[in-house]
């Protein structure tokens, strides 16, 4: 059984011209590392919207990204401010970003859809005032 | 269809990646929503779009997509096209609006991929 591997990111707070990079490294260090290339685009999509999310909603945050033999599962937490309703976040089109998100191509309410659509199985854990966090499985 | 009968196509200017002009191009999106791209694109497909910030290059870097049109002759600034060619996407620009860059390519036997 070999170990599994853990990468770390810190993403910056409202710097949204960075937004990605952590997701941009994640994509290619998986291909390095010859992950089959599906797994590897899901794995960059759901990572990229959620990574959008932390710097559009919650002031940035943690990523980390553990690999093991048999799925990859990425851990975002952020200390934002919460969501107030899961299940209406959860709906396609529902969104709280700010009108100045959406001329940046972004808060069309389709981020966590697709970070659900993208991920074999993703948990969130949220209070409001304290924080987010997303747990995502991609299976290999 | 190439990402080199697109440009003439649509009368484009390379912008970044002239070297990859030879790429098979299977689908075409036309979007200025990141999100719906990330919700919808299938693989080797021509992003055309309006939003020239450096958010529709990592969305075209994470959905593999080979090409982005900037429709309506936007042109985007150095850094964005330098993370273009970093991630070896070709960059054109069209003085087409949306609604015609996509016309002529569908009009020319591109699809959208899926149902679509």
């Amino acid at each position: 059984m070999s170990d599994t591997i853990r990468l770390k990111y810190t993403v910056s707070p409202s710097d949204f011209t960075r937004a990605g990079e952590a997701s941009s490294d994640v994509k290619s260090k998986l291909k390095k590392m010859g992950i089959p290339p599906e797994v590897v685009r899901k794995v960059a999509i759901a990572m990229y919207e959620g990574e959008i999310n932390m710097v559009i909603h919650a002031n940035g945050g943690e990523i980390t990204v553990e690999i093991s033999e048999d799925k990859i599962t990425m851990i975002l937490v952020d200390n934002g401010p919460g969501i107030a309703d899961v299940d209406l976040a959860m709906q396609e089109g529902y969104s709280t970003a700010p009108d100045n998100i959406r001329s940046l191509g972004f808060g069309a309410g389709m981020g966590l859809p697709n970070m659900k659509k993208y991920s074999d199985d993703m948990r969130i854990e949220t209070k409001l005032g304290v924080g987010t966090t997303v747990y995502m499985t991609v299976n290999i | 269809m190439t990402v080199n009968d697109i440009k003439n196509l649509l009368s484009a200017e390379v912008l970044s990646g002239s070297e990859h002009l030879g790429r098979e191009v299977h689908t075409a999106c036309g979007a200025d929503m990141m999100s719906d791209v990330l919700a919808y694109v299938k693989d080797q497909s021509v992003l055309l779009t309006g939003l020239c910030n450096p958010q529709s290059i990592r969305t075209a870097e994470m959905m593999d997509i080979v090409c982005i049109v900037f429709v309506r002759g936007k042109i985007p600034d150095e850094s964005v096209l330098k993370l273009a060619d970093e991630r070896g996407i070709v960059v054109l620009s069209t003085q087409l609006k949306m609604f015609t860059a996509c016309g002529i390519l569908y009009e020319n036997g591109l699809r959208g991929g899926g149902n679509s």
